[in-house]
């Protein structure tokens, strides 16, 4: 199921030496968003790369739904430059969103479609053809293993199932980036690792992959984490960079330091 | 031997045909803080609906405070402070209209209670005339706490307090608990963060309608009956691969930039010779002690 | 009690802060009557009339004249038989056919009366019903003429006929009538609505877990309402009154204890629908079509219940605003006092006991 071939060397490298500067797929500089006087992202600037697992962490209300919003092309900001899978985030929001995935813990599939009636339509927002829906369905079941629910309403699964279903869905048309707004909360721990193993195997194929969590152990399996403090990001890089700067055990240290000490 | 608080004999609830809690018995000391921990779905909160008397459970029985949840309802809710799940506040109504109107259907006043709640209510107090639905996350939290609070019920019920609040706010929500504790109030928290178990006296860990366990974290974490390794290289997703292929291994999961690894070989030099067989480079073994999550885990797979 | 109050005040921030119901709640009694009143009053000109006089003398010729210079009416055809009358309706330019009986003048002098017959085309009431009242006062007019240069008592006899539509509604129905659906709508979805909202909310799981009585929520709940659906049957009275011109023939002490009475009915029936329902959509979805629509179609408010098939009679008799409907024309527009509307009053207050009772019964002390 999983290709062992062709496996990136992610850890200790730097992100650059990793993945090049030619396969930057988002890149914010200066990004601004505001609300009347109110600053939601406060000159924002980075990227990622291809293939990349991105931490995006912050208190709640610190402006990371905001910025998600922008970088999924359903806000405009307000200044600063800003692309994403190669197109103009100011113009492109269109095409921006035939390139990306996303997943929320809150909304992401119908409860009232079955599993196959959720793929079939998500397939088809996304203009896939429909033998390739058929396809990409049959090898989608038999991978999760739900060729016994295939035909049950979305309701009466596990939200583990859930989970990795809508996960599953929201990469079905491979998108270029797929952003996850806190897909593992309160699932079990055992669904929650295995849900990290579809993520890493993802991000292995080359689908960037830009994360939310309040688990800070999940932190750590970024490739580079971000931590947002009052609309400006305060501190981006690797899980141990962060941890030696701010001289943390763990990520948790690291975003207690940083969000507290506002 | 202490006071017991909640008292649960055998309690069963069944929706149609999902068993919701199975057969679940276990007692709360009074001035205790207990914690339930377990994912979505583990029944944590129809267990505390029938605590609260606003489930009726299908077999056994339950009693607060000697009250039993289903004679003595109308006792146990002048007793309890409860805070469901989701949050159940007035949006339209500001923080002090909210609080004010839960002191009054439970026959109290702010002025009356104040003192339980200063070292919460200070923090929001500033915010006392923004509308309930503009507060923050954490905010919130703390504000439907104040409520819960504000008749200085003798046993608190807090379904999944912390649930979609960051982190810095869990760890003010539980600095609060501990506090409140000295008061002693008894308090029952639910919870599908595992990290915060061990900020509980005693904790139950609940699994699909079972608790797999009741004791201390100290205690839970002891019973973990093999030795566990965390494992790190160069590549994690490729240790991760070559890992779960490995016959030896029993379990391998992530664990922040470790994979937390049980062999069922008694013999770690077996885990580096392997993983230089897989030519990995930078490994890094060391017996750790298990944490709450790994001692779940193993649990659940049993 | 002190409970109670703060629930109260509660449930009237809730209604003060959410404007734009508000502003539908009192915006809608004002743009329905607003709305009946001016598609009822158009002013008639120069309609269409045929005169059918069968004596042809002088009284009749002034008649005639009196109606034609009047600006209101315009002669179409003299007609000379009375079976020209119906084709004459049915080529759609004659909306009125006046009809002098055999030696009028004669028989007004010597027996001091005659008869004049109006026959209108009612298949649109409201311009049939303005037609025969302005006739009728330009004849009496007439007559009062008469006698004062005569001083004898004389008597003309103005007798009016609807075609096609015998059963010519008052307009004044409208005001009963958007009271009734008004008071209704307001008093049954609001109250249904603000229940499953703390439903919807979480909030009914706390207000459950506390010391507060199932009955002490309901009635919490329903206080204001009272208070904003008797408002607005007061604003629709006023309105129906400047507007139109529509007095209260009875008691209005009367007229407002009936309508309390029913606001309590409507809301009790809110009640009944939150306690089976768990969401605002379908407690909304519930209070359109089970209430508002037998309301509308059932109640004698736009189609006069004894068209209606039978078993639809029947079924009439258990939508309640069919009773108050009965209530209110009676008391505006006859002016009736309790003696003659006591049996109607009784239905309405025993289906209100029978609603509280269920709603009580049915209202869980627990959840699901």
């Amino acid at each position: 199921m999983i290709q062992k071939k062709d496996i990136p060397v992610i850890a200790k490298a730097s992100p650059m030496e990793r993945f090049g500067e030619a396969n930057v797929v988002i890149t914010v500089k200066n990004l601004v968003k505001k609300f009347g006087d109110f600053v939601a992202n406060d000159d924002l600037s980075f990227e990622v790369y291809k293939g990349e697992i991105f931490g995006f962490l912050g208190a709640n209300g610190a402006g990371k739904t905001t910025a998600i919003r922008i970088l999924c092309g359903l806000s405009k900001p307000t200044s600063g430059e800003l692309t994403i899978a190669g197109f103009d985030g100011y113009i492109d929001t269109e095409k921006i969103k035939k390139s990306i995935g996303y997943m929320s813990q809150k909304f992401s599939l119908y409860e009232d479609l079955t599993v196959v009636e959720n793929i079939r339509f998500y397939g088809g927002i996304y203009g896939i053809s429909g033998k390739e829906i058929r396809i990409r369905t049959e090898k989608l079941i038999e991978k999760l293993n739900l060729e016994s629910v295939k035909d049950k309403l979305i309701k009466g699964l596990p939200l583990g199932w859930r989970q990795k279903l809508a996960f599953s869905v929201a990469i079905l048309h491979e998108p270029k980036i797929v952003f996850l707004d806190e897909p593992t909360g309160g699932v079990d721990p055992i669904t929650r690792r295995q849900f990290w193993d579809m993520i890493y195997e993802a991000a292995n194929r080359g689908i960037t992959v830009f994360v939310t969590t309040h688990y800070m152990d999940e932190a750590e399996y970024c490739n580079r984490v971000s931590i947002m403090v009052d609309g400006k990001i305060a501190a981006l890089d690797t899980p141990d960079g962060l941890m030696k700067t701010f001289g943390a055990n763990n990520m948790e240290g690291v975003f207690l330091k940083l969000a507290r000490g506002k | 031997m202490s006071e017991i608080a909640i008292s649960v004999n055998n309690l069963s609830k069944k929706y149609g045909d999902i068993t919701a809690i199975n057969n679940l018995s276990f007692e709360i000391n009074k001035g205790e803080l207990f914690g339930f921990i377990g994912p979505d779905g583990a029944g944590k909160t129809t267990l505390f609906r029938i605590l609260c008397t606003l489930l009726l459970p299908d077999t056994g029985s339950a009693s607060l405070c000697s009250f039993d949840a289903v004679k003595d309802y109308k006792k146990i809710r002048n007793i309890i402070g409860y805070m469901p799940g989701k949050f159940s506040l007035y949006q339209d109504l500001s923080v002090e209209e909210n609080l004010s109107f839960f002191a009054t259907i439970f026959g109290t006043t702010l002025e009356e209670n104040y003192d339980l709640i200063r070292d919460i209510y200070i923090q929001i107090e500033p915010f006392k005339t923004r509308q309930a639905g503009k507060l923050s996350g954490g905010m919130k939290q703390k504000l439907a706490l104040c409520c819960a609070m504000i008749h200085k019920p003798e046993v608190l019920v807090l379904d999944e307090p912390t649930t979609g609040v960051d982190a810095v706010s869990r760890k003010e929500f539980w600095e609060m608990l501990r506090k409140l504790k000295e008061s002693g109030i008894t308090i029952i928290v639910s919870t599908p963060y595992m990290d915060e178990a061990s900020l509980c006296d005693r904790v139950a860990l609940i699994q699909g309608g079972n608790i797999m366990s009741t004791d201390t974290p100290e205690n839970i974490i002891s019973q973990f009956d093999t030795a566990l390794y965390a494992v790190k290289t160069h590549s994690m997703y490729q240790m991760m691969l070559d890992l779960k292929d490995w016959n030896q291994t029993e379990t391998a999961y992530l664990f922040g930039q470790y994979m937390h690894l049980t062999i069922k070989d008694k013999d770690n030099n077996t885990i580096e010779a392997y993983l230089k067989s897989k030519s990995h480079k930078d490994i890094e073994i060391k017996q750790i002690t298990p944490n709450i999550e790994d001692a779940f885990m193993r649990l659940m797979s049993k | 009690m002190k409970r109670f109050k703060g629930f109260v005040i509660k449930e009237f921030y809730h209604i003060f802060r959410d404007y734009r119901t508000m502003v539908i709640l009192f915006g809608m009694p004002l743009v329905q009557i607003m709305l009946f009143g001016f598609a009822i009053t158009t002013e008639i000109n120069n309609a269409g009339i045929a005169i059918l006089d069968n004596s042809k003398d002088a009284t009749t010729q002034k008649i005639c004249n009196k109606l034609l210079s009047s600006g209101y009416f315009k002669l179409e055809a003299n007609l000379t038989d009375y079976k020209e009358i119906e084709p004459s309706f049915r080529k759609g330019k004659i909306k009125e056919v006046i009809i002098f009986e055999n030696n009028f003048a004669q028989k007004l002098e010597t027996e001091k009366k005659a008869d004049i017959q109006i026959v209108a085309d009612a298949s649109d009431p409201n311009t049939a019903s303005l037609l025969t009242s302005y006739t009728t006062n330009i004849i009496n007019n007439y007559q009062l003429e008469l006698m004062k240069t005569r001083q004898l008592p004389m008597q003309i006899n103005p007798e009016v006929k609807m075609l096609y539509n015998e059963e010519l509604k008052s307009v004044f129905m409208f005001v009963p009538g958007t009271i009734t659906v008004l008071l209704m709508l307001i008093s049954a979805m609001m109250t249904s609505i603000s229940i499953t909202r703390e439903k919807e909310l979480g909030t009914m799981e706390i207000l459950l877990a506390s010391p507060l009585k199932p009955i002490q929520i309901v009635v919490g709940k329903v206080v204001p309402y009272v208070f904003i659906s008797f408002m607005i049957a007061v604003i629709i009275l006023v309105l129906g009154f400047t507007v139109f011109g529509m007095p209260v023939q009875g008691s209005l002490f009367l007229l407002m204890g009936e309508c309390l009475l029913f606001i309590l009915m409507a809301l009790s029936l809110g009640i009944l629908i939150s306690t089976v329902t768990q969401t605002q959509q379908t407690a909304m979805m519930i209070s359109m079509f089970a209430l508002m629509l037998p309301t509308i179609l059932l109640s004698g408010f736009i189609f006069p219940i004894e068209n209606m098939p039978l078993p639809l009679q029947i079924f009439s008799n258990i939508v309640p605003p069919k009773w108050f409907i009965i209530i209110i024309k009676n008391i505006m527009l006859k002016g009736v006092g309790l003696a003659y509307i006591w049996k109607e009053t009784l239905i309405i207050l025993g289906m209100t006991v029978f609603f509280i009772a269920l709603s009580v019964k049915k209202f869980k002390i627990r959840l699901g």
